[in-house]
């Protein structure tokens, strides 16, 4: 059946498209040209909405061990957020570390179509796979993790070559499904395990006697090479200590101009001035930015409120685990591969920390020019819970709503910003480019962000308000793979995404020095480490949507 | 990977059965018949090993249709006041079946390991922990804190695969590991070094553990202590134990929850736990919790991912309700609280349902026997064996698939739930 949306503001960014009344076709859970016969089946009046793909999320922990350790840990969170049965969705809970189940729900509810995990350690990357197969509505898809795993760091120490390392590369983003590659706290997770309790860029591994800077080229060259479309995805070194802005700063220009994605930027964009010895770092983030176009970043902002920290990078969230809030914690080495940490907290707008933080996310979004470099992320839940994000589109689309929040916050911090004299307002196309076109075309969706004919009928209808909260907490209609699944605000259908990941093409030599590695040294067999697509599609309700990659790999 | 190599025999097969997951198993299959070849112990030998024996399903023991058996349980839920899914030794598609049966039919939720698995839960929930994984002990390890546990009764391959393994990645000379008792004794020599060095001992009863632990971490602090013996240990000799704690690089404080069976064993893992938080200040030190055999793991993973709670939760509101204390259900069993039980049980024939006056469903491994029949019994596949599935191993970081090795034709949990779901 062909669905016709007649009238609406069409906010395509992918196309140029910058709210122009166009009619949008639907069928067979596609876009579709005009019909040549006319004939349509159904057709909904959407005149003077505002039309736009559905949203993408490009960093949002979902699934994966750590934040199934956040969920069990935190009941008391939960029990403020349960969510009845209904006849159309499973029971469940909400808050910062929600039920899969729920999570697609809502983030369905707030017109996104697609989140993809992070940080999905190839070791565990089978719990990542079965808890985002538990998630409804939403695609979904995740980057996996190396760079502390003791394979890689033992083939950087004996020099192999980079085509070595490629294939490695491609084997991981393989066998664990995924989409992409992460880098967390390069070589750091594995530094803690030898009772290293900071790496800076240049700093060696002590048994290996290699630094993050080296873990870090490589990589992105791999991932460059490979012509995997999505950037090496990257969480520094230092997270969230004060002056680690220099490290930023000297981490985006010792990639060589490889593309590389430096992720929850905020929580490197620290300063060590003034009385507290900490300040905002952002102007001069924003402005290497600017000038390093390899450079992509997503914001990672914080929000006041309760939260948890879930993170691969176990030392930092070791040496955060005393701010705690509730006082409890986990932090694990995990399996020659990475490790995790999961700290709760609370940010208090009343503590000159987290509202300078606040403001040092916002300078960030609103002093990066280019919103197609730039994401809005909360870093589900670690800044704050992804629900969220209507609040946080209101401060980036609204100045005097922004200015009015800021006034309330720590006084000291106030001072301390300039976030008070920026006039940028993000407009619709902008947002339209930062959630959808740039996000599916920073992960490697083709067929996704967009509404040109060909695409995936992922589309979000809102009614235009001056409160964009309220605007983007409840949109008219989401369509997914053009199913109805949302009317007025409310879930009317559930329906299960797909999967994305690449396939990169390697040599299968490495598995001559994988298999034995894996017999002399893990406790698991390399055959059964490996995650088959059948896997995926599980019990039938899941699929693997293979996305293309660049041109120009080098294997 | 698990695969056929030639005519019924099976290799890099992994256990569901052992809680650590070993899959370097060797398998012969023929008909319905398996042997362990390669690999095997005792306990994984009998997981792999029961042979199948009833194959139809009974209503009050008279031989049924599986739709039948289906429909009559789909009524039994219909017209509970208190459903309870109790027992969940099953896999991932199985935990996933008895969760939405659960959310569907108002059920309260609960493990036949939870007695164990909950000491650990609840130092989770109340200060959290520091812990490692298995691939982590088997190459950094070189002090093994073994807490009043009997590691090899329950476990007889971890030595062998996690601490006597030939070779670490980091050059250590294995022989060098140390392995310490504290509290009870190991009941064999897996914890013997090949060279022949026996784990020390520093025993105790298990009733002065509690108090042991305390001077101990006290001790790791560097509080002094005016007691010359605690619980019948000198406390000189737990002054050179937390010295040797302090001065190991990667030393893992490993317990089993299910042999720190006393009342409030939670507090011991609790202090134990923090011991270990309060010796990373320095140096490195991790937990190591063992225990997830039969799923266990795995269905309070699967809970708390899709209700944001472990087990002993309850939907009969509607919505998930946790309270680890109310919604033991074994006490509920005992306190007649309990009108319908379906106990899932497939991977162990003498795991069968405690007495009760509850109308009782079992989804049981096939030659499951019962001193008192039930209202409805269903022999079920056991995952890795007669279906595929996955299991996740005691340290809950890895999960690992398992393999269809004969056609019993007996139905999975995951395909009796979904239908007794659909049908009600």
């Amino acid at each position: 059946m062909l669905t016709k949306l007649t009238g609406g503001r069409v906010y395509d960014p992918t196309h140029g498209v910058d709210g122009e009344v166009r009619d949008i076709y639907i069928r067979d859970g596609r876009i579709v040209e005009h019909p040549a016969d006319g004939k349509i089946g159904k057709e909904i009046d959407i005149r003077g909405k505002v039309v736009m793909a559905g949203a993408i999320d490009m960093h949002t922990h979902i699934g994966g061990g750590k934040i199934n350790i956040a969920r069990t840990m935190l009941p008391e969170d939960h029990a403020a957020d349960v969510v009845a049965r209904t006849e159309l969705m499973r029971s469940g809970c909400g808050h910062a570390a929600p039920s899969t189940l729920t999570a697609g729900y809502r983030y369905a509810e707030m017109g996104y179509t697609a989140g993809f995990e992070p940080a999905i350690l190839p070791a565990n990357a089978r719990q990542a796979h079965m808890e985002m197969h538990d998630t409804p509505i939403i695609d979904k898809g995740g980057y996996a993790m190396l760079g502390s795993d003791d394979f890689l760091l033992r083939m950087m120490a004996a020099n192999e070559d980079q085509e070595a390392i490629n294939n490695y590369v491609a084997w991981t983003i393989t066998h664990s499904q995924a989409i992409g590659l992460k880098v967390v706290n390069p070589g750091g997770i594995n530094a803690f395990k030898f009772n290293q309790r900071k790496l800076d860029l240049d700093e060696k591994n002590q048994y290996y006697g290699v630094t993050p800077r080296e873990i870090l080229l490589r990589l992105a060259r791999a991932v460059n090479e490979l012509g995997v479309p999505h950037p090496l995805h990257v969480h520094g070194c230092n997270l969230g200590v004060p002056g680690n802005m220099n490290t930023t700063l000297d981490t985006i220009q010792g990639i060589d101009g490889l593309p590389m994605h430096m992720t929850h930027i905020q929580f490197h964009s620290y300063g060590t001035e003034g009385d507290f010895k900490f300040s905002s770092g952002a102007a001069e983030i924003a402005e290497a930015i600017n000038k390093h176009k390899n450079i992509t970043v997503d914001v990672g902002q914080i929000l006041f409120g309760q939260t948890v920290t879930a993170s691969g990078d176990n030392m930092r969230q070791f040496a955060g685990s005393p701010h705690s809030h509730p006082n409890k914690w986990v932090c694990m080495d995990i399996e020659c591969d990475a490790g995790c940490g999961v700290v709760p907290f609370k940010y208090k707008d009343q503590s000159y920390v987290n509202a300078l933080q606040w403001m040092i996310g916002l300078e960030t979004f609103l002093m990066v020019d280019d919103p197609w470099r730039i994401f809005l992320t909360t870093d589900h839940p670690n800044g704050a819970p992804f629900t969220s994000y209507p609040h946080l589109i209101r401060l980036l689309m609204d100045k005097t709503f922004r200015n009015d929040v800021l006034s309330t916050l720590h006084p000291e911090a106030q001072k301390a910003s300039h976030l008070a004299s920026l006039d940028r307002e993000y407009s619709l196309y902008e947002m339209a480019i930062m959630t959808r076109a740039g996000a599916a075309k920073l992960v490697g969706l083709a067929d996704r962000g967009h509404l040109g004919v060909g695409a995936a009928a992922d589309i979000t209808v809102y009614t235009d308000d001056v409160d964009r909260e309220k605007m983007f907490s409840k949109p008219d209609y989401v369509f997914k793979d053009g199913n109805m699944v949302v009317k007025h605000g409310d879930l009317i259908d559930v329906t299960w995404g797909t999967t994305h990941v690449v396939k990169p093409e390697y040599d299968n030599s490495i598995e001559d020095s994988l298999k034995p590695y894996f017999d002399r040294y893990h406790t698991q067999k390399m055959g059964n480490f490996k995650i088959s697509d059948d896997e995926i599609v599980d019990d039938g309700r899941g699929s693997l949507t293979v996305q293309p990659l660049h041109k120009g790999g080098a294997l | 990977m698990t695969e056929m190599t030639e005519s019924g025999i099976w290799q890099e097969v992994s256990s569901p059965f052992c809680g650590i997951a070993s899959d370097d198993l060797m398998i012969k299959v023929e008909g319905n018949s398996v042997s362990v070849l390669e690999n095997g112990d005792a306990i994984t030998k009998k997981g792999f090993e029961t042979p199948i024996t009833d194959t139809s399903p009974r209503i009050q023991g008279e031989e049924v249709s599986l739709q039948q058996a289906v429909s009559h349980v789909a009524e039994l839920l219909r017209s509970s006041k208190q459903p309870v899914i109790a027992g969940m030794a099953t896999d991932l598609n199985g935990a996933r079946a008895a969760m939405a049966l659960a959310d569907k039919s108002r059920a309260t939720v609960d493990s036949m390991f939870s007695k164990a698995t909950f000491r650990n839960t609840l130092v989770l929930q109340d200060t959290g922990w520091m812990t490692t994984t298995l691939t982590e002990v088997r190459n950094r390890v070189d002090l093994l804190l073994v807490v009043g546990s009997d590691i090899e009764s329950a476990f007889p391959r971890f030595y062998e695969r996690m601490v006597w393994n030939k070779e670490s990645m980091f050059g250590q000379d294995i022989e060098s590991r140390e392995v310490i008792y504290l509290g009870k004794s190991p009941s064999g020599d897996a914890s013997t070094s090949p060279k022949g060095k026996k784990a020390r001992l520093i025993a105790c009863d298990d009733t002065n553990l509690p108090e042991v632990v305390s001077v101990l971490r006290a001790l790791v602090k560097g509080r002094s202590i005016q007691a010359e013996q605690v619980g019948g240990i000198s406390v000189t000799d737990l002054s050179e134990l937390a010295e040797q704690l302090k001065q190991a690089k990667y030393s893992v404080v490993c317990w089993s929850g299910s042999q720190l069976d006393f009342d409030h064993a939670e507090v011991v893992i609790q202090n134990v736990c923090e011991m270990v938080k309060e010796l990373n200040a320095n140096t490195r030190s991790s937990g190591l919790y063992l225990g997830g055999k039969d799923g266990d793991t795995t269905v309070n993973a699967v809970s708390s991912w899709q209700s944001g709670y472990p087990m002993r939760t309850d939907f009969n509101r509607g919505y998930p309700n946790y309270d680890p204390y109310l919604n033991n259900v074994e006490q509920m069993l005992a306190k007649d609280e309990v009108d319908t039980l379906l106990w899932v049980s497939s991977f162990d024939v003498d795991k069968t349902p405690p007495k009760s006056a509850a109308t009782t469903v079992v989804l049981g491994r096939s030659g499951m026997t019962f001193e008192q029949e039930p209202e409805v019994f269903i022999p079920v596949g056991t995952p890795g064996i007669d279906h595929e599935g996955r299991t996740f191993r005691c340290d809950s970081s890895v999960a690992v698939p398992l393999r269809k090795l004969r056609n019993s034709g007996l139905p999975s949990t995951f395909e009796v739930l979904t239908a007794v779901e659909q049908a009600l």
